[in-house]
C-alpha cells in the first residue's frame, strides 16, 4: 500500500548529503514504502533544505521497531541534558559557544 | 528484426500548461503499426524499476512513453530526491496529472509506428491516476494495478486534497483492467470489489483480478513485496487485454 501519510515541519540545524555539509530547513516524516531498505514499509525522514536544490536532502528509512527506538533515544538525550543547555539553545537550535 | 529489439531515449513532451516535460520513450525497432501505452509511475517517482517496464512494452511491440511527473519540482533530481521533493510538496494534482497525460498520448499518436490507439497503465498511485485519466481523456484501453483512494479519499495528513473518484465512474472512456493483490489494504479488497460494482453498475467493461498471496506492489521485481506467480499471470492479462484493445 501507499499510504500517503506525511507529517512534514520545519527544523534548524545541519545535516552531511551527497555533497558534504547543509543546513537543513525542513523535514518530512512518513511511513511508507522505502527506496532501499528491505521491506514493504518504512519510517521515513527525510532532513531538506529545499533552496539548495532536491539533492540537498539527508534520508533515512528505519523498521519500525528501529524507528521507536531511535526516536525514544532521542527524546531521552534531550530530557537528560545537562540543565540549562536544551533550554539556552539558541533559535537555531545549537547551544551558544562558551 | 529480433523480437525484443527497441530503443530507448529521454525526450521532451509538452505537458499541462504548456509545461516542458521529461518523458522517457522507448519504441519497438520494427513491426506493424501498434498502439501506445502511457505509463504512470508510482509515488517513489520516474525510477529504474518503472523504466523497465516502458522497455517491456516496447520489447512486447507497443511503443511506451512515461512522463517524469516530479520534473517541474526537481529536474534532473534522482529519482528518489525528486520524490522527496513532491511528497513534502503534496504530490501532483489531479488536473496537471491529466494534463500530464494527455501531452504524453499526443506524443505517442505521432510516431511513426502509432496506429492511433493508446492506453494507460499506472502502479501504485499511479493506478488510481490512470482510472482518473481515462475518465478524462479519449483512451482505447486503461490498467489499473492497485491503485488506492479511487473511492475513498487518502488520509488527512497527505497534504494535498486529492479527492474520491467514484463520481467520475459513469465518465470512462474506455475497457480497463483492474490487477490487485489480494493481501492489500489500500485498496482492500472491500474498496476493489466496491469498485468493480461500480463500474458494472454503469455499464462498464472491465475486468478484475485479485491474486491470493499477494499484497501491494506484486509486480516490483526489486522489491520485497514481488511476488512472481502474480506478476506473470499479470502481464499474461495485460498482454492479452492490449492485443484486443490495441491492435489495428
Amino acid at each position: 500500500m501507499c499510504t500517503y501519510r506525511t507529517t512534514t515541519l520545519t527544523v534548524a540545524g545541519s545535516g552531511k548529503g551527497a555533497e558534504g555539509w547543509f543546513p537543513v530547513t525542513d523535514a518530512s516524516v512518513y511511513f511508507d514504502h522505502p527506496v532501499h531498505a528491505p521491506a514493504d514499509h518504512t519510517l521515513n525522514v527525510d532532513l531538506r533544505n529545499p533552496s539548495r536544490g532536491a539533492s540537498a536532502r539527508v534520508a533515512v528509512e528505519l523498521d519500525p521497531v528501529s524507528a521507536r527506538a531511535l526516536a525514544l533515544a532521542i527524546l531521552d538525550m534531550l530530557d537528560s541534558a545537562p540543565a540549562g543547555l536544551v533550554d539556552a539553545a539558541t533559535p537555531s537550535g545549537v547551544p551558544p559557544a562558551g | 528484426m529480433t523480437p525484443g529489439d527497441l530503443t530507448a531515449e529521454t525526450v521532451t513532451i509538452t505537458g499541462h500548461g504548456g509545461d516542458a516535460v521529461e518523458a522517457y520513450l522507448a519504441q519497438p525497432l520494427a513491426g506493424p503499426p501498434a498502439g501506445g501505452v502511457v505509463v504512470i509511475h508510482h509515488m517513489p517517482g520516474y525510477d529504474a524499476g518503472t523504466k523497465e517496464i516502458v522497455r517491456k512494452f516496447a520489447a512486447n511491440g507497443y511503443p511506451a512513453i512515461m512522463p517524469n511527473l516530479y520534473f517541474r519540482e526537481a529536474p534532473g533530481a534522482s529519482p528518489d530526491d525528486a520524490a522527496a521533493v513532491a511528497r513534502a510538496a503534496g504530490g501532483v494534482p489531479d488536473e496537471r496529472l491529466v494534463g500530464d497525460v494527455a501531452g504524453a498520448l499526443g506524443h505517442l499518436r505521432a510516431l511513426p509506428g502509432s496506429n492511433g490507439k493508446v492506453a494507460t497503465i499506472g502502479y501504485c498511485s499511479g493506478g488510481r491516476q490512470s482510472f482518473l485519466a481515462a475518465c478524462s481523456l479519449d483512451l482505447d484501453a486503461a490498467v489499473d494495478c492497485y491503485g488506492a483512494f479511487v473511492l475513498t479519499a487518502p488520509p488527512d495528513e497527505f497534504p494535498l486534497q486529492v479527492g474520491p473518484l467514484g463520481h467520475l465512474v459513469g465518465d470512462l472512456s474506455c475497457p480497463m483492467l483492474g490487477l490487485f493483490g489480494a493481501d492489500d489494504k489500500y485498496p482492500g479488497p472491500e474498496e476493489v470489489a466496491e469498485f468493480e460494482a461500480a463500474l458494472g453498475r454503469a455499464g462498464k467493461d472491465v475486468e478484475f483480478h485479485s491474486y491470493e498471496g499477494a499484497g501491494h506492489a506484486f509486480f516490483n521485481t526489486d522489491r520485497p513485496s514481488f511476488r512472481p506467480e502474480a506478476a506473470n499471470d499479470g502481464w499474461e492479462r495485460i498482454w492479452e487485454f492490449f492485443g484486443r484493445h490495441l491492435s489495428a
